[in-house]
């Protein structure tokens, strides 16, 4: 199928002829070969027409050969794996690539909603301020979906991402950033010297530019020269090189991020293989050799298709061997661009003219028009393009003022070179103006990073090897020791004269600035007329540069424009500089493996298999992935399944994996004295063998975690934390011992991993648990009353702790083994349990139980709440300091009139009670003045037989008796509740001593 | 941005967790203008534009509080140490100004 790639040139480019690939665009066949882009395959085969713009619709093709590209922007791929906006000049081609156009309707040659380019005066500058205003409901019925339907790019797929993507850390001496010349004479240079060397290349191949052009190093072409390099630093093993990996961003300390495209270049990602990987790459020094982007010069229809920037026509010609038109114009303002006639000469292509805005050109390029017979237009520019969906001529203004128009299907333009500069700019670098490059260049540089070749603004070859070659020395040779250049290569004469040109007065047609989002030279005009001068608002108001390729080919031509109207400098106008990402990053790389049901770890307790087998619905509780209740066969639903749960362990025994708590020990000579200042009661008066519950304080003065302390012996206790909690707390008392009183004798260790806890609930609790202790431990009410605590061994000598703690009020134990021993202690519980009838329970039961007994939990300790307003002012201790203990006496928290945690009834026993609810008197109206607090906490008691809830209520507790209304405005619910003692079952706590 | 623990070496900050300035220190509870000084301890904090002491945590690592001086401009670090040595010292010239 070969045949049809009309415009190969035979003799040119490094694509591998024998290794055809088939691909489609819009549906039709076409083939290209290893080593094309999509865009060189398509020029291959003569398609010009890629796209349509953003606004306009209009045609658009090929600007440029590089990441830079604003128009030639594809869906790749189908299905799930639909891409848009991928760069067809980046794209590599392989076999069976499918790519589709974008934002046409119906079809890409057929395009009706051009016609919004005659409607051009609508959509100008800021038109979504001015033609969109009013009526306000107009716009999300009418407006939104027009603009949506006619603006826009590509379609991102509907399903969800099938591949995966990876991260990875590097750490180097050197990291070099492009492959060009610079950036390869600084790699070898850096690891010649012995450092240890990255060298990152955007493209497929390392070479940069020395691919594209025709030139001669030491003798060699450029591209011998490049695999003599590249084979070297390859045989080094102090060298990483990276092909296909975008540095996007640098950020602090020497620390970058890079997308390498790992599979992108195939139809889909090897067995275990990512499709991108995500790199934080951390360098001591960094040398920037990433090259300049061409920029055009704005004529009128400067968009249409075959319309390419010099540059990208000889790279389409060398690197890729293909003829990008037939018949040319050079339109330049520069020798390196005026130069490209050699390249279209050499690649069969006639050049009807060489347009050159410098009044006299240098007598090299003209002798060599002169032998070519090529026609030379100096101090003259290309007004006009002609032609719709392909270039068809040029109107060219000469310097005495005719006109000549001249035919051609290929214009290649240059308004000269932009340093690469972004990621120097990315930490707050400022470029500064060259004037004889009329450029920026890099200024203020973060610490270790040096910049090299053409993106310092050095265009000529010779000071690209010799920037690159002493950079690279530099950045590997520690301060203070003289560095060892390498030997710069000599190489074949040029010429590097630019001058400064950026658009052309007199153009009959629309003039583009930024292609990519549709704006005009029209528009930066108005722009200027309507006072949005500087170059922060020219930007947003235009929205010149904010496109996804970030205004590569257009920032700086708006800039000098907009100093052209207001007669400025261009820096005095304003500068360019970039925020991460250089391109765009996908956000599947981004997350990497932190995906869907990886976003987070997932946390199992150690009876969480057991657990499942016995058929438990899971619930989250943070990471934890908690039992939340045990449906028996038959059970119609949840509250079933927790009432009979409850039920059963008031009147017999349960078991709950309570192993989620944070666990802490806390050791030495000072531990009590270091609990007394952390927690608001005494600690250091607990007897060794006893358990206290605790409350802990922010410093200001709000309750922040609840739990208990146990201690073991004289210098060794052992606290626990709430679940959600853990962390915080532990990293709270580090700052407590470290910082606030360093001169403590504490040390604290986290152990919530180490333990497996459960509790044992129910008037049955000892019974069953006397078979799981070994002898001698007496587990009698009298040798282990309640609050006691010991460190035992169980099921036949494994090392376990016991503690006689409750939380829902009945005769309960909190037994503890090593963590590997969950699964075996779960196991024993329910197997002698079975005598006693025993049951697993889970969150639900456990936390319908802690409000039947009015214990508080996290909708309580809910960061608003002092241990006052909880009930708990009473267990503060007056005998010593606490953090917290000062602020918690202001006035605000100690103000009677502050909403109390209180008991709720129903007055209709019937009735469902609602957490969030809001608490109003009786008969007032439902208003924010009128509101009194809220409901924190509710469940169904299925020991009283109706709902009961907790709630932080003004005044509540003397509010015993009284009747208010609980409003619930988001289910419609009004429910009059009785206030009530909080302490709903058993308030005198008979069952906890028994 | 790395941060050199003083007893882990370099690593990303993502292994830290942050508290803030390091200069604050929590008043004496038992002097007679406590109830202004924690108000002021626990709530006013100046925005440093430059370097600043600033309190670290090696969450992810070995759980030690560091005081990291860092400017807050440029993300520039120029010392990191143990917090319970800074402390420590701090304890020590009250103790000799006394």
């Amino acid at each position: 199928m070969t045949q049809f790639q009309s415009f190969r040139v035979a003799s040119l480019g490094l694509v591998d002829r024998t290794k055809p690939l088939d691909f489609t665009f819009d549906g039709v066949p076409y083939t290209g070969f290893a080593g094309d882009t999509l865009a060189s395959a398509l020029l291959a085969n003569g398609v010009h027409l890629v796209g349509r713009s953003f606004k306009y619709h209009r045609p658009r093709g090929i600007l440029t050969a590089g990441s830079e590209e604003p128009n030639a922007l594809v869906e790749l791929r189908s299905g799930a794996r639909r891409e848009a906006n991928t760069r067809a000049t980046v794209a590599e081609l392989y076999e069976g690539l499918e790519a589709k156009s974008q934002n046409r309707f119906p079809s890409l040659s057929l395009d009706l909603l051009s016609i919004n380019g005659l409607l051009s005066p609508v959509f100008s500058a800021g038109f979504y301020y001015k033609t969109f205003m009013w009526p306000a409901s107009f716009w999300e019925k009418l407006y939104e979906p027009i603009i949506r339907r006619a603006a826009g790019l590509g379609r991102a797929a509907n399903e969800p991402d099938p591949d995966t993507y990876d991260k990875a850390n590097a750490f180097c001496d050197v990291l070099v950033i492009g492959s060009g010349p610079a950036g390869l004479m600084a790699a070898l240079s850096a690891a010649r010297a012995g450092a240890k060397v990255i060298l990152v290349e955007e493209s497929f191949a390392f070479g940069g530019r020395l691919l594209s052009d025709a030139r001669t190093i030491d003798g060699k072409s450029g591209v011998e020269w490049v695999s003599s390099v590249v084979a070297e630093l390859a045989s080094l093993p102090n060298v990483r090189l990276m092909t296909r990996t975008t540095i996007f961003g640098a950020y602090d300390t020497g620390t970058f991020g890079a997308v390498e495209r790992v599979a992108d270049h195939v139809a889909v990602p090897a067995a275990g293989e990512p499709r991108q990987r995500l790199w934080h790459i951390v360098a001591k020094r960094t040398v920037i050799a990433q090259g300049s982007t061409e920029r055009p010069i704005i004529f009128g229809n400067n968009d249409r298709p075959g319309i390419m920037l010099a540059s990208a026509v000889r790279t389409y010609i060398n690197r890729f061997g293909v003829a990008p038109g037939k018949t040319a114009v050079v339109f330049s303002n520069n020798d390196e661009a005026a130069s490209t006639i050699d390249d279209l000469v050499r690649a069969g292509i006639e050049v009807s003219a060489l347009v050159d805005t410098r009044p006299v050109l240098p007598p090299e390029i003209k002798a060599k028009a002169r032998k070519h017979g090529i026609r030379v237009f100096e101090g003259a520019a290309v007004a006009d393009a002609t032609g719709g969906q392909r270039v068809t001529g040029a109107r060219i203004a000469a310097a005495y003022g005719a006109s000549h128009n001249v035919t051609c299907d290929l214009i290649a333009v240059s308004g000269g070179f932009n340093p690469n500069l972004q990621v120097t700019t990315h930490l707050g670098g400022r470029p500064q103006w060259l004037e004889s490059l009329s450029a920026f260049v890099p200024g203020t540089l973060p610490k270790g990073m040096t910049v090299a070749g053409t993106a310092n603004g050095s265009l000529s070859l010779a000071a690209c090897l010799r920037e690159g070659a002493e950079a690279g020395a530099a950045a590997a040779t520690p301060n203070g020791l003289e560095t060892v250049v390498s030997a710069i290569p000599a190489v074949d004469d040029e010429l590097t004269e630019v001058s400064a040109f950026w658009h052309v007065e007199g153009a009959k047609h629309k003039a583009f600035v930024d292609q990519q989002n549709d704006v005009t030279a029209a528009d930066v005009r108005l722009a200027e007329r309507e006072g949005f001068r500087s170059v922060e608002h020219l930007k947003r108001y235009t929205t010149l540069g904010m496109a996804t390729d970030q205004g590569k080919t257009s920032n700086v031509n708006g800039l000098a424009m907009m100093a052209e109207l207001t007669k400025k400098s261009i820096p005095a106008t304003g500068t360019t500089t970039a925020r991460p990402p250089y391109t765009p990053v996908s956000l599947g790389v981004l997350a990497g493996e932190h995906r869907e049901k990886h976003f987070k770890p997932t946390r199992l307790t150690p009876s969480h298999a057991w657990a499942k087998e016995r058929g438990a619905v899971f619930i989250e509780a943070g990471m934890w992935l908690r039992a939340q209740y045990f449906p028996k066969p038959g059970e119609a639903d949840w509250l079933t399944t927790v009432n009979r749960e409850v039920k059963t362990i008031r009147s017999g025994v349960g078991v709950c994996d309570v192993s989620t708590l944070g666990k802490i020990e806390v050791h030495g000579t000072d531990a009590g004295k270091f609990l007394d200042r952390v927690y608001i009661n005494m600690m250091s008066t607990l007897g060794v063998g006893k358990a206290r519950y605790g409350m802990m304080l922010r410093e200001d003065g709000i309750a922040m975690d609840d739990g208990t302390a146990a201690r073991f012996a004289e210098d060794r206790y052992f606290i626990t934390t709430t679940t959600a909690n853990a962390i915080k707390v532990l990293q709270h008392l580090e700052l407590c011992r470290q910082w606030y009183w360093p001169d403590l004798d504490v040390q604290l260790f986290p152990v919530s991993d180490q333990w497996a806890q459960y509790s044992v609930a129910g008037p049955r609790a000892r019974d069953l648990l006397a078979k799981i202790v070994d002898a001698p431990f007496d587990i009698s009410n009298e040798a282990f009353p309640y609050m006691a605590a010991a460190e035992i061994s169980a099921l036949g000598g494994i090392k376990a702790r016991i503690y006689r703690l409750s939380f829902s009020g009945e005769l309960a134990y909190e037994i503890a083994v090593p963590a590997r021993h969950g699964d075996l202690l779960m196991r024993k519980l329910m197997s002698e349990g079975e005598a006693f009838g025993a049951i697993p329970y889970g969150t639900e039961a456990l936390g319908v139980m802690r409000i039947e007994k009015g214990h508080v939990g996290g909708s309580e300790l809910n960061g608003t709440t002092t241990a006052a307003d909880l009930g708990l002012g009473k267990m503060a201790s007056t005998k010593k300091d606490y953090i917290g203990r000062v602020l918690s006496q202001r006035p605000g928290l100690i103000d009677g009139a502050r909403p109390r945690l209180i008991g709720f009834k129903p007055v209709d026993k019937s009735a469902r009670l609602r957490g969030g609810a809001h608490f109003i008197g009786k008969d007032a109206q439902p208003t924010a003045e009128n509101d009194q607090g809220y409901m924190t906490s509710v469940a169904y008691s299925p020991m009283l037989g109706h709902w009961v809830g907790l709630g932080l209520l003004a005044r509540g507790d003397s509010r015993i008796g009284e009747i208010v209304t609980a409003v619930d405005p988001v289910r419609g619910e009004t429910t009059l509740v009785e206030v009530v003692s909080a302490a709903f079952y058993d308030a005198e706590g008979a069952r906890l001593r028994v | 941005m790395r941060i050199t623990c003083p007893y882990c070496g370099e690593r990303g900050n993502d292994e830290f967790s942050y508290l803030g300035d390091a200069s604050v220190v929590r008043p004496d509870p038992a002097s007679p203008n406590a109830s202004e000084a924690f108000y002021d301890f626990a709530y006013e904090r100046r925005n440093v534009a430059g370097p600043m002491q600033e309190l670290w945590y090696h969450a992810a690592g070995c759980h030690a509080w560091l005081v990291v001086t860092r400017d807050t401009r440029t993300h520039e670090i120029f010392e990191v140490k143990s917090a319970q040595d800074v402390a420590l010292e701090r304890q020590k010239s009250a103790g000799a100004a006394q």
